[in-house]
């Protein structure tokens, strides 16, 4: 998308004062040009005037009109300040409003393609950057070509044949700037890459200081930095270098057009045929086409700048939501039988680079399923596709006897609750942050919840109970009491299906056999499925699955499993090794 | 990334001392910068002579041209020309000085930068740990980016703008005297209108921005969380919601936006605009002296004065402008000088770390080359003698107390050994004081009572460089810096070979992911190895571990991300990799410290139960109650 395409497109109802802006301007820009021409006038006409008859009622004329003048000048100014404002402002805002609407129908995929991180810079500083750059550019991109016009318009009106000095002098700073903006802009760019590095070294130093300390790197990391430091140094002098020739070429340019303008004035007043004021008025043009033109270039290069994040704004603006309810999306649930058929499965859709392979499971309604399996085994992004927050990429995958991909997507996610590995609270009280799972949830409910997730009891340790601010993130509470926290938040969904995926890492063995206990008989309907590592946590599950590479490798009772796996037999052992 | 907006307002505590220092900075570019006043004043002395000169062609030159056409004389445009020629002159001159002080001053600008940078940076690289656990690396980093920026503006462009201006109001002064005192008075009498606007107008910004920053501060927060969150949000179905609460602190910052830029943005159209006003009033007033007075006022004087009344009010609406910006670049250049005024970390150890052979007799003798054996040089004042002692690994504490704070002891009374191969590990909850511990080993932190002895020697007679050598650690956050997998196992040892890194990756059980990346050792690590995952970075920090060879080892949760069945397939690896070395190990898992020789059960920073794994069982202590899962660690 273009700047101008995604302004027409969001400014909505600020469409009205990005428009008026200009108007405003044009009214600035036609006193300012007037101002020198009634100069011209008031020495021509006025001053001999009342030099011969003493009456200075005219020079009053001209100069209370020019006053007046540039009160309204100042009055266009003001107006047009604050349309701008408006304009860009309201811009901006609708801008981000529609990005983060974008981003709440990401799925998993589309936030994965982004990373969370780049998804932020997008929002803040990429749409900071656009609307900065149309609150610039709707004042100054009227103002300056109406000013070169207007001023050209006046010149020629006073003396057309001095404005052949232009016709010289307005090529020669156009090739000047192109010139200048061509060389200069490749070589900013590559200083500002340079000095990201640069930084982004200092923060790696500052994260891993221990890690240069402990291996005594500090000499290692210092010759490291000066070596980018100095590079830093001379991309930006090779940019600069270019760029500080813009300021003494103004100079000489206008300065030039101002002798030639004395010279070919000078003998246009002595043939009788221009007076002393178009003298100053004149010059007074020159400047202000020149400088015009100067304020386009700068503009052209904001515009240039900001074109990194229009790009980067669009990019989000047009992905593709890649998980879509259906047309006559089925509304209801079933139950929580879930089948897995020939599924497999790859992050980038591709068949020879598969994380999961034909997968082929068939679970009952309000069964108990544990998961255990190495780091990269692709448990949690088993688990991922029953709510589909992945796309199957072969076979089908059915929750309640239909493919999840009937469903409407809000309505299987209602009945597929699931507790995250990173999971995370939001700022707010623990209230508030339980009531996700539902919103009107009573008091009781929520308490009810918090017991089965063993998670009351500290809640009512805590001098605010319910309604103490977990801060950003949750930082006010452990990570055992969080990983409680989220339990209940999903418990409260009351779902078909629920998900535990390394959901009780950080909580004791008894406390969790104590959730687990709670979850057997306060939902026996529900479909569980638990993700651990500990072997005590998926035990007493109905059935096992041992996971390896993306495999089912067994799926049993744990008896069964200890009687045939070897990989489960394996890390029993390990750990539960000299328990008495 | 925090907001990059208009900068708060900030004042310097010391603006007369920050400067001072500042200047000192410059002192080595002393002959270009009195160069480039020199040529400052040349470029604003051409401008405004050019500006008086209008008079002169004007009342000398055209004037007596156009009586002499009028009385039908000949018309000679000689010296006109010439006159011409020398203001042609006059200007290249001063655009000249123009080009050569802009680019004298970006060289100035540029290796002072460059200085002040690895500066910063080699005096924060000698810092000790604490000045780094004491502040945000947003602080820190601030120091490099925004004050750094700021600075940068002030010498690029506030300093030589500011010389230009204060040159140009005195010159401007001296020539509108010249030209004509009485309209000079009623200027000098209008500036302090202007002044006042703008001062009132830069208030009310100001106030305004803050506003702006707060907003938009709330709403970057909120989009921050809730992007990060935006899984839950979604297996939530929680969308709607988000969107409600978005878009309540979106309006926000658009109102607050506008009102705030709406004040910025008036400031140029208002100055602009006074400055025509003053334009007006003297043409007025200049045009009625022209009528009532002929004799004092000329219209080449008129026509000369006119362009001053910028000349002269630009400079002044520009210095207040960049008074801002020149109190902003010292408090920022204060906060640069404050890091580096923080005290390096001291080492006094003169105890150093050699390599060494070993004679037939079994005494140790020091050597140039790499033996593989290494011995402490150990230097005694009293008599001048030399001992060396072999580098084993024996670490004893003698009833160490630490306290990160002097009030606040964290360390109580702590006794230990661990012999060479010894295997030694801490447990218990967070604070209990297990990472303290190491800090301490390594001397991040120095201790405040009581001993630790390396090989028999005090580890305060080592130097810390030496005695870190000798020690590795692999840490709960595992660190990895931008660069190949090779070069980041390489951060063990400099000089190591290929093959030993890829011995190392082998020992850690990293060789085998390593070999799956699609461009095996070479493959770029980038943003602190966001693209690998949290376990496989932890097996590349423990093969860096593992290429240092060090005879003694700390682990710090070396494996907390690790699964239980991997961590197996590590530690068998391991099990080589620790043989004949002491290993320290902080775990939260108890399967991992269970074949320890020694395990010690930390509450409060004392140890209340130590013992081995089958001791400690029999004793059904705290340790016995935390193995079966009756207590949470939290």
């Amino acid at each position: 998308m273009k700047f101008s395409q995604m302004v027409r497109k969001y400014a909505g109802a600020y469409k009205k004062y990005l428009l008026l802006c200009p108007a405003a301007m044009i009214g600035e820009v036609a006193m300012e040009t007037t101002i020198p021409l009634m100069t011209a006038n008031l020495i021509k006409y006025a001053i001999p005037h009342s030099q011969e008859t003493g009456d200075v009622s005219q020079v009053l004329l001209y100069g209370g009109l020019m006053v007046l003048m540039a009160i309204a000048s100042m009055g266009f100014g003001m107006l047009g300040s604050f349309l701008s404002s408006k304009g860009a402002f309201g811009f901006g805002r609708n801008l981000r409003q529609a990005l983060f609407e974008k981003v709440q129908h990401f799925s998993f995929k589309n936030i994965d393609h982004f990373s969370t991180a780049s998804l932020v810079t997008r929002l803040t500083t990429d749409v900071n950057q656009v609307q900065n750059t149309l609150m610039m550019l709707i004042r100054m991109a009227v103002r300056s070509p109406i000013m070169f016009i207007m001023a050209l318009v006046m010149a020629l009106n006073l003396q057309p044949a001095l404005v052949t000095v232009l016709a010289v002098a307005v090529p020669i700073l156009i090739t000047a700037i192109v010139i200048i903006m061509r060389l200069a802009f490749p070589r900013f760019q590559m200083m500002m890459k340079k000095y990201d590095a640069l930084n982004s070294s200092v923060q790696e130093n500052l994260i891993a200081i221990r890690v240069v300390k402990a291996f005594v790197r500090a000499n290692h990391e210092k010759e490291k930095f000066s070596f980018s430091v100095d590079d830093v140094t001379a991309t930006q002098r090779a940019a600069e270098k270019i760029v500080l020739w813009n300021g003494p070429l103004m100079t000489i340019l206008m300065n030039a057009c101002v002798v030639a303008v004395l010279w070919l004035g000078g003998h246009r007043i002595v043939d009788g045929n221009m007076a002393f004021g178009d003298l100053t008025a004149f010059i007074t043009y020159i400047m202000q086409i020149l400088m015009a033109l100067m304020m386009l270039s700068f503009l052209f290069i904001s515009f240039v700048l900001s074109r990194a994040s229009v790009s980067r704004i669009s990019q989000v603006l047009e992905e593709q939501p890649e998980i879509t309810s259906p047309e006559k999306a089925v509304e209801t649930v079933r139950d929580g039988s879930i089948v897995f058929d020939h599924v497999d499965f790859s992050y980038q859709g591709d068949p020879d680079n598969l994380v999961l392979t034909d997968i082929n499971l068939s679970i009952r309604s309000g069964e108990t399923i544990g998961v255990i399996g190495g780091t990269g085994s692709a448990k949690t992004t088993l688990v991922s596709l029953i709510p589909r927050l992945y796309e199957v990429t072969r076979g089908r995958l059915l929750v309640g006897g239909q493919d999840v991909r009937a469903y409407d997507i809000h309505a299987l996610r209602d009945q597929v609750a699931m507790v995250l590995q990173k999971n995370v609270l939001f700022s707010g009280t623990i209230k508030e942050n339980l009531r996700w799972g539902d919103e009107n949830a009573t008091d009781e409910e929520i308490a009810a919840a918090c017991q089965a997730a063993a998670a009351d009891e500290f809640v009512r340790s805590f001098p605010d109970g319910y309604e103490t601010d977990l801060g950003q993130g949750g930082v006010n509470v452990s990570g055992g009491q969080k990983q409680r926290l989220c339990i209940a938040r999903a418990l409260l969904k009351k779902p078909k299906i629920m998900i535990l995926d390394d959901a009780t890492s950080a909580v004791d063995t008894a406390t969790d056999a104590r959730i687990r206990q709670a979850l057997r008989t306060q939902m026996p309907d529900t479909t569980k499925i638990i993700i651990a590592q500990r072997i005590t946590s998926v035990m007493d599950a109905d059935r096992i699955l041992v996971l390896d590479e993306g495999r089912v490798v067994d799926f049993g009772t744990h008896d069964e499993l200890m009687r045939r796996s070897e990989i489960y037999r394996e890390v029993y052992s390990s750990q539960q090794k000299g328990v008495a | 990334m925090p907001p990059r907006g208009p900068r708060a307002i900030a004042k310097p505590k010391n603006a007369k001392g920050t400067l001072t220092r500042l200047l000192g900075y410059l002192k080595p570019h002393k002959v270009r910068l009195i160069l480039v006043s020199l040529c400052i004043l040349l470029s604003t002395l051409a401008a405004t002579t050019g500006t008086y000169m209008l008079q002169s062609v004007i009342d000398d030159y055209l004037m007596p041209l156009v009586s002499q056409r009028a009385a039908g004389l000949a018309v000679n445009y000689g010296p006109f020309l010439r006159f011409l020629i020398t203001l042609m002159l006059m200007y290249l001159a001063g655009a000249l000085a123009q080009l050569f002080y802009n680019r004298m001053m970006m060289m100035v600008s540029t290796s002072t930068l460059n200085h002040l940078r690895k500066e910063m940076f080699d005096h924060m690289e000698d810092l000790p740990i604490r000045y780094f656990d004491q502040r945000t690396h947003g602080e820190i980093m601030s120091r490099y980016t925004n004050d750094t920026d700021t600075l940068r503006e002030f010498l690029s462009q506030s300093f030589p703008q500011a010389v230009s201006s204060a040159f140009s109001i005195l010159f401007s002064l001296f020539y509108m005297v010249r030209l004509n005192i009485w309209m000079t008075l009623l200027i000098l009498a209008l500036t302090p209108v202007m002044f006042q606007i703008t001062k009132k107008i830069g208030k009310s910004s100001g106030a305004n921005f803050v506003a702006q920053q707060k907003a938009v501060g709330a709403l970057n927060g909120y989009i921050e969380e809730t992007i990060e969150g935006q899984r839950v949000v979604q297996v939530f179905c929680h969308e709607e919601k988000a969107k409600e609460a978005f878009d309540k602190r979106n309006e926000a910052v658009r109102v607050a936006g506008t009102r705030a830029n709406t004040f910025a943005s008036m400031l140029g159209p208002i100055m602009n605009n006074l400055s025509h006003v003053i334009y007006v009033i003297v043409a007025l007033v200049g045009s009625l002296l022209i009528v009532h007075n002929p004799d004092t006022a000329t219209l080449g004087m008129l026509i000369a004065f006119l362009p001053f009344t910028r000349q002269f009010s630009q400079p002044i609406s520009n210095l207040s402008q960049q008074f801002n910006i020149i109190m902003q670049a010292l408090a920022g250049s204060e906060r640069i000088f404050e890091l580096l005024d923080e005290p390096v970390e001291e080492d006094q150890g003169y105890v150093t770390l050699v390599n060494a052979r070993k004679n037939a007799d079994g005494s140790i003798e020091e050597t140039k080359e790499r033996t593989g054996l290494w011995a402490w040089k150990h230097p005694h004042r009293a008599d001048g003698t030399v001992t060396y002692t072999e580098l084993k690994g024996d670490v004893v504490f003698e009833d160490v107390t630490f306290g990160y704070v002097p009030e606040k002891t964290v360390l109580h009374n702590i006794s230990l050994y661990a012999k060479p191969g010894q295997k030694i590990a801490f447990v218990g909850s967070t604070g209990a004081g297990k990472t303290t511990i190491t800090n301490l080993i390594n001397r991040f932190y120095d201790i405040q009572g009581g001993k630790i002895r390396y090989d028999g020697i005090n580890i305060e007679k080592i130097k810390k460089d030496d005695l870190r050598r000798s020690l590795a650690m692999v840490l709960q956050d595992t660190h990895l810096f931008t660069g190949t997998v090779k070069e980041n196992i390489r951060y063990g040892k400099l000089d190591a070979t290929d093959e030993e890194i890829v011995r190392a990756a082998k020992i850690a059980n990293a060789d085998f992911f390593i070999r799956h990346l699609p461009q095996g050792y070479d493959t770029m690590i980038t943003g602190d190895g966001s693209n690998l995952s949290q376990g496989q970075r932890q097996l590349l920090a423990i093969a860096r571990a593992a290429v240092a060879d060090p005879p003694v080892l700390i682990l710090d949760e070396a494996t907390s991300s690790i699964d239980t069945r991997t961590e197996a397939l590590i530690e068998r690896g391991m099990d080589g990799l620790m043989k004949g070395r002491t290993v320290f190990v902080i775990a939260h898992r108890l399967s991992t410290v269970r074949n320890s020789q020694a395990i010690m059960v930390l509450e409060n920073g004392r140890i209340i139960e130590r013992g081995d794994h089958e001791s400690q069982i029999a004793q059904q202590g705290k340790y016995y109650q935390l193995y079966t899962g009756m207590f949470e660690l939290s």
